[in-house]
């Protein structure tokens, strides 16, 4: 069997800490088509590691598009030019012979910068602490058809809850708004019974920690929904417009 | 009342006055397109329009006060808005990618507003300034279609209008996005509605320089 490779070029943003001031480094690599982008950065990496230089620190975890870790921007868009997957689900057949490919790491204030291509992003732990749960304890999963929720209803929580807080829609706005995120984690409470008691202060007190860690504000472009590997709707944002509006006059 | 002042400082609250005033504005944009169809009339058909208004100045002064709160609003909100998401990703990207998945109209909203705010202050400057205070006694019409042929002025107009068409375009859909109006039955319809209203007013005011300045008028 034939096994070809591409050149590429890559330029990958290297910084040393928050503080310090970041350049692009340039790697010339050789890589199967087959394999990930991320596997190509743990080549580069074990090659530099042999020569005794500092590798690229990127964050990655689960490598199946699950858990929300990995996160770069790949020629300006958070998880790469293909819709609905995260960074480790992308592959480099999708690169041509000779290409040049610009790596970041996300940007936005509410996201410094720990190192090279990490980003700390616990400003989204922030928030989730502050309402994004069920204070009352739920129990397990109840018995199928003992709280009836309408089909549709339960797919949109659910399309909702499959956010995974990998904080692309931050990296994709251009006001590195988080309103895509935020709202995700609203809907999927709001939409079920088990939400409802706490269903207003809980809007009210998860905005008021996202305008805290310096996100932007939305400016309805839609860059968040085009870029989120799970596809979360802008709809959602619409309902936590709505939610927080109703919190207000109650 | 403090809590109103709260919520509207949100960034919600915020995005939520942007909506509450763009609206509003547009309802102006309205009135004013039907009031100034009249100058197809010809000179006594624009005049008698303009001496009904004289009829109810008292009335029109207080919408004026609204309508220039208003225009405070949304200007200063728009600023405010457009300063804090500048300094929410202080590093931009090297490479833009955000060309490919959002519209020219919702990226430039704070360029086309900027262009139509440094209009209007013309606009009002040479045609409601001088017809209402400066004690010149020229009717409207006349004031109006003199301006209208002066080339800078038209030129002005014009490339004012079809920014403001662009504004249009983002912001009707946008304010019905921010009052949480947005579902998958009605609001393709509302975003094909809102260029539509956006084509209505580009093509209404923007016929007005073409047809004194270009076509000559009457």
């Amino acid at each position: 069997m034939e096994h070809k490779k591409i050149n590429l070029t890559l330029k990958v943003w290297r910084q040393q800490d928050a503080n310090a001031k970041g350049k692009f480094a340039d790697y010339k690599v050789s890589v199967s088509p087959d394999s990930s982008f991320l596997e190509m950065l743990d080549d580069i990496n074990n090659d530099l590691e042999k020569k005794g230089m500092e590798p690229i620190t990127f964050e990655s975890d689960c490598r199946e598009g699950i858990c929300g870790t990995c996160g770069l921007v790949i020629n300006g868009q958070p998880h790469g030019p293909i819709p609905r997957i995260a960074t480790c689900q992308l592959h480099m057949r999708n690169f041509k012979e000779g290409d040049t490919i610009y790596v970041e790491p996300f940007r936005a204030k509410a996201f410094p910068i720990i190192k090279d291509l990490m980003v700390d992003r616990s400003a989204m732990d922030r928030i989730m602490e502050a309402g994004g749960f069920i204070s009352v304890n739920t129990l397990s999963v109840p018995d199928g058809n003992s709280i009836p929720i309408p089909k549709e209803v339960a797919s949109e929580a659910m399309d909702a809850a499959s956010c995974i807080g990998c904080g692309a829609c931050v990296a994709a706005c251009k006001n590195a708004s988080a309103m895509l995120f935020v709202s995700a984690k609203v809907s999927q409470f709001a939409l079920l019974p088990q939400g409802q008691p706490e269903r207003y202060i809980r809007v009210d007190e998860m905005v008021k920690a996202m305008d805290q860690y310096g996100f932007g504000n939305c400016s309805n472009t839609y860059a968040c929904e085009a870029e989120c590997p799970k596809g979360v709707s802008i709809k959602n944002i619409a309902r936590m417009n709505r939610d927080y509006f109703m919190a207000k006059i109650k | 009342m403090g809590w109103v002042w709260k919520s509207l400082n949100s960034s919600i609250g915020k995005k939520f006055v942007m909506a509450v005033t763009g609206v509003a504005l547009m309802l102006f944009l309205v009135i004013h397109l039907a009031g100034n169809m009249s100058l197809y009339g010809g000179k006594d058909a624009f005049n008698n329009y303009v001496g009904l208004l004289e009829h109810i100045k008292p009335f029109i002064r207080v919408i004026e006060v609204i309508l220039g709160l208003v225009f405070a609003f949304h200007i200063f909100n728009g600023i405010r808005l457009w300063i804090q998401n500048k300094q929410a990703r202080p590093l931009p990207y090297s490479v833009n990618g955000s060309r490919k998945n959002t519209t020219v109209f919702s990226r430039t909203a704070f360029i086309t507003g900027s262009i139509v705010f440094i209009f209007l202050v013309i606009h009002l400057q040479s045609i409601w300034y001088v017809f209402n205070f400066s004690g010149v006694e020229e009717d409207l019409y006349t004031l109006t279609t003199d301006w209208m042929r002066v080339g800078w002025y038209a030129a002005l107009y014009f490339v004012a209008i079809l920014l403001l068409g662009f504004h249009l375009n983002h912001g009707f859909q946008s304010a019905f996005q921010t009052f949480g109006w947005n579902n998958s039955k009605y609001f393709p319809f509302i975003k094909k509605f809102g260029t539509f209203f956006a084509l209505v007013i580009t093509i209404g005011f923007g016929s007005i320089p073409v047809y004194f300045f270009l076509l000559g008028g009457k």
